[in-house]
């Protein structure tokens, strides 16, 4: 009995938490920092999968959500940035001339 | 179509939605119930094949046909992104330093955690059958270590430990390698993907007939997958450049951006 209220509020305030987590992410404006708070999300999303006693979802959700994805995210923001970058270097030198 | 047809189109579907909903919800078991089905099969089906780890017998033994599916889409997926990935003309491929601020106690971490990460990635393929885990999560492990060189600024040493033309080949390898132990099923067996090697005792290292087989071809092909992945993502990012001189002003959208800032 002790036990099922136990495994409810664990799953009550993992619920809370990703609830809490995936507003951050919407809210997060800046698409850089939007990486960041997606991956503390994916933890967030681990402890629920645990807490529901899915340790493999869990285990992928942590390699695939707090990892991998964050990742590439970066990744395609730092290529954007570099193109808008030489973009405009190129334009620059072409009005100067 | 005006805005007022829009309208009434909008309101009826969430209507019917919101009915097909509440049915679907009222009719459903309640949260946290005792009454599984599903469950029950697929138990009683693990333990027939003295399978430990259920999600691993239900990925591997009970749906191995779906399994290969996925396994399939996520290949075809990763080869998309590589093809989109290369450079192309007008694009030139630079020399990448290690130089930049890397701070010492992340490189620390990064030699301690990169053997215990192997280590950890290869020990979840292996033990797929028995404990949680399997191909899908170790091969991720495995990928995600590797690329740990990356964190820690030894991105020429992250280079010479992945020679790409291994995994782009050890990726189709595994997939191959699922298909044929699926038809090896059907040449020995019963049918498409069955467990045809004896099952051994429940929860030993080798036990479980085919599943740890497939277990290894899947880890091979979500390891060198997501590296492939991950390199044309870090090739684009960190080696590819545009080519200086006659490029980007031609770039229609951009370059109206440009053009209207200055």
């Amino acid at each position: 009995m002790n036990d099922g209220v136990l495994s409810n509020v664990l799953i009550v305030v993992s619920l809370t938490l990703v609830l809490v987590g995936a507003a951050a992410v919407v809210l997060t404006r800046h698409p850089s920092k939007q990486a960041v708070v997606l991956s503390c999300y994916g933890l967030l999303l681990t402890i629920l999968f645990v807490a529901f006693q899915a340790p493999d979802v869990a285990l992928s959700q942590v390699a695939i959500g707090t990892a991998v994805v964050p990742l590439i995210v970066v990744l395609s923001i730092r290529k954007i940035s570099l193109i808008r970058a030489e973009h405009t270097r190129a334009t620059d030198q072409k009005e100067g001339k | 179509m005006t805005r007022r047809i829009r309208l009434v189109v909008l309101v009826v579907g969430i209507v019917a939605f919101a009915a097909a909903m509440s049915l679907a919800f009222t009719g459903m078991p309640h949260f946290g119930g005792d009454i599984h089905a599903y469950r029950d099969a697929a138990v009683s089906g693990t333990y027939a094949h003295d399978t430990a780890n259920v999600v691993s017998s239900i990925n591997f033994d009970q749906r191995g046909f779906d399994t290969f599916g996925e396994e399939t889409i996520l290949f075809c997926t990763v080869v998309g992104v590589a093809a989109l990935l290369r450079p192309v003309h007008r694009e030139r491929r630079r020399e990448v330093s290690d130089a930049g601020l890397v701070l010492e106690s992340t490189g620390l971490l990064v030699y301690v955690l990169f053997p215990l990460t192997i280590v950890l990635g290869v020990n979840v393929v292996a033990h797929g059958a028995v404990t949680p885990g399997g191909g899908f999560q170790g091969g991720v492990i495995l990928s995600t270590g590797i690329h740990l060189l990356y964190v820690g600024g030894r991105y020429s040493l992250l280079r010479k430990l992945r020679p790409l033309v291994w995994f782009q080949q050890g990726e189709a390898l595994g997939v191959v390698l699922f298909g044929a132990l699926g038809i090896a099923g059907a040449a020995l067996g019963s049918a498409l993907f069955a467990n045809v090697i004896p099952q051994g005792q429940l929860s030993d290292f080798i036990s479980s007939g085919t599943v740890p087989l497939f277990n290894i071809a899947v880890g091979m092909t979500v390891c060198s997958s997501v590296i492939v992945l991950l390199a044309s993502f870090l090739d684009q990012t960190l080696a590819i450049r545009a080519d200086a001189g006659n490029d980007s002003v031609r770039k229609p959208r951009s370059g109206f951006e440009e053009g209207s800032a200055s």
